[in-house]
């Protein structure tokens, strides 16, 4: 009887191993364990046997059909599987075809994006972020920054008058406190801000204020009457030319990349004294003047340097139009103006600044 | 300003190549913008020739055969000059040269007869544009030599961008103590220090008188008289130096006087006495309208603060600016009145703007001249109008002059210089720099220095921060140590606002906007084509007295005139699916809310248009976010979802769009039906937050739509700062909603087709009480089921309490309320 037993357990395992499919496995699964099974009929028939071969035929057949059901289930499993992965072998896609996002991507403008690069760089060095009129009294925009009526100054920065009969009449009356010139006009530079702010608030005084400004020029691929800047202000005690060289180098670093160095040079501005002209090492030369196949590099001119901002230390005159706290005796700080359209144009390799007007969306998506 | 390289290293040289001169001047003095090069690319092959003989071509009328000795024998040259002649010491270029166009000069046969080289013009040097006849050298010049020691045949020009105050630096003498300061190279003894011989025998005050009645518009006005004059063309160097320095040579007087401003920055003008009635010359004002036509031969009006300077019938010349035709000197003069005056700078400036008329003169006039210059030029000019042109100086000067100012007298303190410039500066360097720069320098104290400030200073340098950014300068900025500001109230932070700002634009982006920056200038006629109407505080109000054209003349008062230029824009150049937003300013005249007062939340102060300082802004700029959709926002993929067609389906995506930048930045965006001219009557709504309005939006009226050659538009405007106000982003609180569960049911709400979805949601609210935590519809039915004129809204409610689970029968209750409520608006549920 044994060897019946072992005998049948050699011939299911084969038959389970051999099963083609799942449906095979289900008529072996009925032939080897259903009802009229000889597994089945040994087990049934063990209370007939000798007591003396009741146990040794029991276990064996409970331990064989416990192992070939274990086999069947194992087989069964791999069969599916297989089944599963042939059904799946019809369904494959073309995965290089486009995604399809829920929604197209948009873009936010690049001059935006630099006034954001620009405004992150130096809330990290402590600065806040103020803004200011665009319309602006003369008082702000050229007295208060030292530039007398007759200023060659005023006339270097063409400026769009406002016409006085097109305001608000309250507003018109309200210009009498202002001294100097009574006129009104769109702001040249971002710089009346520095009054402002320092007649809201007492030193020290570390901000930047990005805007529009407008010069009456006429439009061109360098020129535009409308662009924006970002003014600096920092007043603080004992604040020098040396506090201003290593701010702007670290921001020229963090614009146009670490291994940028910068130089100042003399140049003038009414509200600052000593003035200076910052220079940064030019990254498509490395500051070389050549480029890799040798020829001269267009973006520096060939000169390894390219001028990217006027700054200085602020004239004591203009510590004199705040009233209050800044003695222009003792007061230190300096002020810087940083063009966000030149500093877009020189990063992005822009030829033309019209193209920030244009609108078209075929430039402005060029930019994430 | 042109500085010759040859001419400036005449006073101070360095003896270094231009580019080093002018890269030093860039870092210690004045910005060099660029080096050129004027004339022969190289000297080598030009040199002096003897006409030995000169005889007519035997093939051509025109040229001449002659011999010319040029150091290594007699040349066969052909020239094609009327005025060469045997014996004359010319300019030749031999075989092998190169001309300043770069081009080679070769061996020629000209009408059969070999040219061995060619005698020059000063036009083929780039001398002048003297092309008639050649060169006849002057003075004792051996056949062969080298051509440049008779000629400036080659030089460097260094061209200055310079700022308004160094004056000093428009004459080639300044620019040279420049160089002498930043290299230390000797500085020449000025060219004024010796005057020229008085020899004439009338006297200048017989000769001529000067009234000026205008003495604050007119400091000073030198005249000094020649008689004897002989115009002509000035010499070669003459005529070479000025083409360098960018002007053309005209007469020798007028080319000493501009040669004389160009050395010193002291403009002249020169007379032809005969031509002014009885030599009399007066200063004064112009009548308004008063005209007179100037050197350029156009005729000019002036107003009453115009200076002129007179003759005893009518104006001869515009002070500072340009000189009249009527006494211009000419071929025929002999006597010459020359004028050196000093003017008034800002008079100069606000003249020469108004006339727009820019001259070298008033270039250097408007920004104030010395009076103490006048007398120097006027020296100079003597020496040179006796030796060029045989003139005679008649003795005596006429100086109407008021008071010279006295020099600046300035401590420079030590501790000061060293604290603004972060850098311990060595006194005696700064000693050394000053003095070379013309200062007079005593030092005092410990580390202190009394200076004198040179005339030609005067108006640049008056106190002690002006002397330290010279010391600082000179000692070289880019020297400075590199520090960082160390203090503790450098804390940096975005405002809230900004954030908040920042926040908005980043979710129209998210959304698939793309954002553009449009001009703030907007025509006059966009408040007619968005048809607003005449009191519509839209319509640009804010003018520009001086716009560049009429089409930029106002500023705008809404941002979706540039919106729908740039969808114009882009739709003409194929783009099908636009969705755009502007974030900016518009510019109302009204006056700028007060900041601090409780009319402004100081939180949202800058985006609601109230600026810091002292005095209010001139205007109203709110800062506003705008946007507009054509063709929709969804995606532009190969894939294409099925989506039924729901009417006015932009305007719901739009308003989509719109709740989701409210609701990231966490405040409730309501709409209320409204209408604007510009938007279709019936899609058109107002924005509002807090029941306060402020914006619209809605679909684009066709007409206003067909202005702008646009298909159906999408589009809305808002005031950001009441959206900001309202916002509670950030402030969040924790609720409890997971705990006990919600119910879940669904509503089916049949209306009259008049009763909005508002009023539905309100009444369902209404009854649903506390208890109803959301009520959200998710569909809009009409058809053959429903009555005529009616439609049926789903909601899906959703109903909970904080404390416990609610059981079926308090949910019946409430939707028994909230049956009632619906009843009361003509609502019924559909079975």
């Amino acid at each position: 009887m044994l060897e019946r037993i072992e005998s049948l357990r050699a011939q299911a395992s084969e038959a389970i191993a051999a099963a083609p499919d799942v449906a095979a496995l289900e008529e072996l699964r009925v032939r080897y364990f259903g009802r009229k099974s000889e597994l089945t009929s040994i087990l049934r028939g063990i209370s007939e046997l000798e007591p003396s071969e009741r146990g040794p035929v029991g276990s064996a057949a409970n331990a064989t059909r416990l192992a070939l059901e274990t086999e069947l289930e194992s087989r069964l499993a791999e069969l599916e599987a297989a089944e599963i992965e042939r059904s799946l072998a019809g369904e494959s896609i073309d995965v290089t075809l486009p995604g399809a996002p829920p929604v197209a991507a948009g873009h936010l403008h690049l001059l935006t994006r630099t006034r954001r690069e620009i405004e992150d760089v130096f809330v990290g060095l402590g600065y806040r972020v103020l803004e200011g009129p665009e319309i602006e009294h003369d008082f702000y925009n050229f007295t208060a920054l030292n530039h007398p009526p007759g200023h060659p100054a005023r006339q270097a920065q063409d400026s769009f008058y406002v016409d006085p009969a097109t305001l608000a009449s309250d507003v018109v009356n309200d210009r009498k406190r202002a001294p100097g010139p009574q006129d009104m006009l769109l702001r040249t530079h971002t710089s009346p801000m520095q009054v402002r702010a320092m007649e809201a608030q007492d030193p020290p005084i570390f901000v930047i204020v990005p805007g529009t400004v407008y010069r009456r020029d006429t439009i061109d691929a360098t020129h535009s009457p409308m662009f924006r800047q970002v003014e600096g202000l920092a007043v603080a005690e004992g604040l020098s030319l040396s506090d201003l060289a290593g701010t702007l180098e670290h921001v020229a670093k963090a614009l146009f990349g670490p291994g940028r160095k910068t130089r100042l040079k003399p140049d003038y501005f009414p509200f600052t004294e000593p003035s200076v002209q910052v220079d940064v090492s030019c990254f498509a030369c490395e500051g070389s003047g050549r480029l890799a196949d040798g020829s001269r590099d267009s973006l520096c001119k060939g000169t390894g340097w390219i001028e990217i901002l006027g700054a200085g230390m602020v004239d004591p005159n203009v510590f004199g139009f705040v009233e209050g706290a800044y003695d222009p005796e003792t007061t230190q700080g300096f002020a810087f103006g940083i063009g966000i359209e030149r500093v877009a144009m020189l990063k992005h390799r822009i030829p033309d600044l019209r193209l920030f007007f244009e609108n078209d969306v075929r430039f402005l998506r060029q930019f994430a | 300003m042109k500085v010759p390289f040859s001419w400036l290293t005449e006073y101070c040289d360095p003896g270094l190549e231009p580019e080093e001169v002018a890269e030093l001047l860039s870092m210690r003095a004045v910005e060099v913008e660029r080096v050129t090069r004027v004339g022969v690319p190289s000297t080598e092959g030009f040199v002096v020739g003897k006409v030995i003989s000169a005889e007519p071509h035997p093939n051509a009328d025109r040229l001449r055969v002659c011999e010319v000795e040029t150091g290594e024998g007699a040349q066969t040259i052909v020239c094609g000059a009327p005025n060469v002649a045997t014996g004359q010491t010319v300019a030749v270029a031999l075989p092998g040269s190169r001309l300043p166009d770069g081009s080679k000069l070769k061996l020629a046969k000209l009408r059969g007869i070999e040219s061995k080289g060619m005698i020059l013009s000063e036009r083929e040097l780039e001398l002048s544009d003297e092309q008639e006849g050649i060169i006849v050298l002057e003075g004792d010049h051996e056949a062969g030599s080298p051509l440049d020691s008779a000629l400036p045949i080659a030089d460097a020009v260094l061209e200055l961008d310079l700022n308004p105050n160094r004056v000093d630096c428009m004459g080639v003498y300044g620019v040279a103590r420049e160089v002498h300061a930043v290299t230390g190279a000797p500085l020449a003894d000025p060219p004024w220090q010796l005057d020229a011989e008085a020899t004439g025998s009338e006297g200048v005050e017989k000769l001529a008188s000067v009234r000026v009645e205008v003495p604050g518009l007119c400091p000073r006005f030198s005249a000094r008289a020649f008689t004897g004059v002989e115009i002509g063309p000035s010499p070669a160097w003459l005529k070479a130096r000025l083409t360098a320095a960018g002007m053309r040579p005209i007469s020798n007087v007028v080319d000493i006087t501009n040669y004389v401003m160009l050395m010193t920055a002291q403009p002249l003008h020169a007379f032809d006495l005969d031509k002014l009635p009885g030599g009399e010359l007066i200063i004064r004002t112009a009548a308004e309208a008063e005209t007179m036509t100037t050197l350029d031969g156009v005729e000019r009006s002036f107003d009453s603060q115009t200076v002129l300077v007179c003759d005893r019938e009518r104006p001869a010349g515009i002070a500072g600016i340009m000189g009249g035709l009527i006494s211009e000197v000419s071929d025929e003069t002999t006597r010459v009145l020359l004028e050196v005056a000093t003017w008034n700078g800002p008079n100069i400036l606000r003249t020469s703007a108004r006339l727009g008329l820019r001259s070298d003169a008033s270039a250097r006039y408007e920004k104030q001249l010395h009076p103490e210059l006048a007398l120097r030029a006027q020296r100079i000019a003597s020496r040179l109008l006796v030796e060029i042109c045989g003139a005679t100086l008649e003795p005596g000067t006429i100086d109407v002059a008021a008071e010279i100012p006295a020099p600046h007298r300035i401590t420079l303190r030590g501790a000061r210089a060293d604290s603004l410039l972060g850098v311990r500066l060595d006194r005696d360097e700064s000693k050394r720099h000053l003095e070379r720069l013309g200062f007079g320098v005593e030092p005092v104290a410990d580390a202190d220095l009394e200076l004198t400030v040179p005339m030609h200073r005067h108006f640049d340098v008056s106190r002690e921060v002006d002397a330290i950014e010279e010391v600082g300068r000179l000692h070289g900025f880019d020297n400075l140590p590199r520090a960082l500001p160390a203090h503790a109230d450098l804390i940096g932070a975005l405002s809230l606002e900004q954030q908040a700002r920042r926040r908005a634009e980043d979710v129209l982006r998210d959304l698939g906007f793309d954002e553009i920056v449009t001009w703030a200038f907007v025509d006059p006629g966009l408040a007619d084509r968005l048809r607003l109407s005449a009191d519509d505080r839209r319509r640009s109000a804010i003018a520009t007295a001086n716009p560049i054209s009429e089409e930029l003349s106002r500023m705008r008062a809404t941002l979706l005139g540039g919106l729908l230029d740039a969808a114009r824009y882009n739709a003409a150049r194929g783009a099908q699916r636009l969705a755009l937003f502007e974030s900016g300013r518009v510019y109302l005249a009204e006056s700028a809310p007060d900041a601090g007062t409780a009319e402004i939340d100081p939180a949202i102060a800058v985006l609601a248009g109230s600026f810091a300082g002292r005095i209010a802004s001139p205007a109203h700029e709110p800062h506003r976010i705008a946007a507009v959709t054509i063709g929709g926002l969804a995606p532009g993929a190969w894939v294409t979802a099925e989506s039924d067609e729901v009417e006015a389906a932009g305007f719901y995506e739009l308003k989509g769009a719109l709740e989701v930048l409210g609701a990231q930045l966490g405040g409730r965006v309501g709409l209320v039906p409204g209408s604007e001219p510009f938007l279709h009557p019936g899609r058109a709504a107002h924005i509002e937050v807090d029941g306060r309005p402020i914006g619209w939006i809605g679909e684009l009226h066709p007409l206003v739509a067909r202005a702008w050659d646009l298909p159906a538009a999408n589009a809305f405007e808002l005031d950001i700062a009441p959206l900001v106000a309202a916002a509670t982003a950030g402030d969040e609180v924790y609720e409890d909603v997971t705990t006990f569960p919600a119910v879940l049911q669904d509503l089916a709400v049949v209306v009259a087709e008049g009763v909005s979805a508002q009023r539905v949601r309100e009444a369902v609210r209404a009854g649903g009480g506390e208890l109803l935590a959301a009520a959200d519809i998710f569909d809009l039915y009409r058809g053959d089921q429903l009555d005529q004129g009616h439609k049926s809204l789903a909601l899906r409610l959703q109903f909970r309490a904080p404390d416990r689970t609610l059981t079926d029968d308090e949910v019946a209750a409430v939707r028994a309320r909230i049956e009632r409520e619906l009843d009361a608006i003509g609502g019924a549920l559909r079975a």
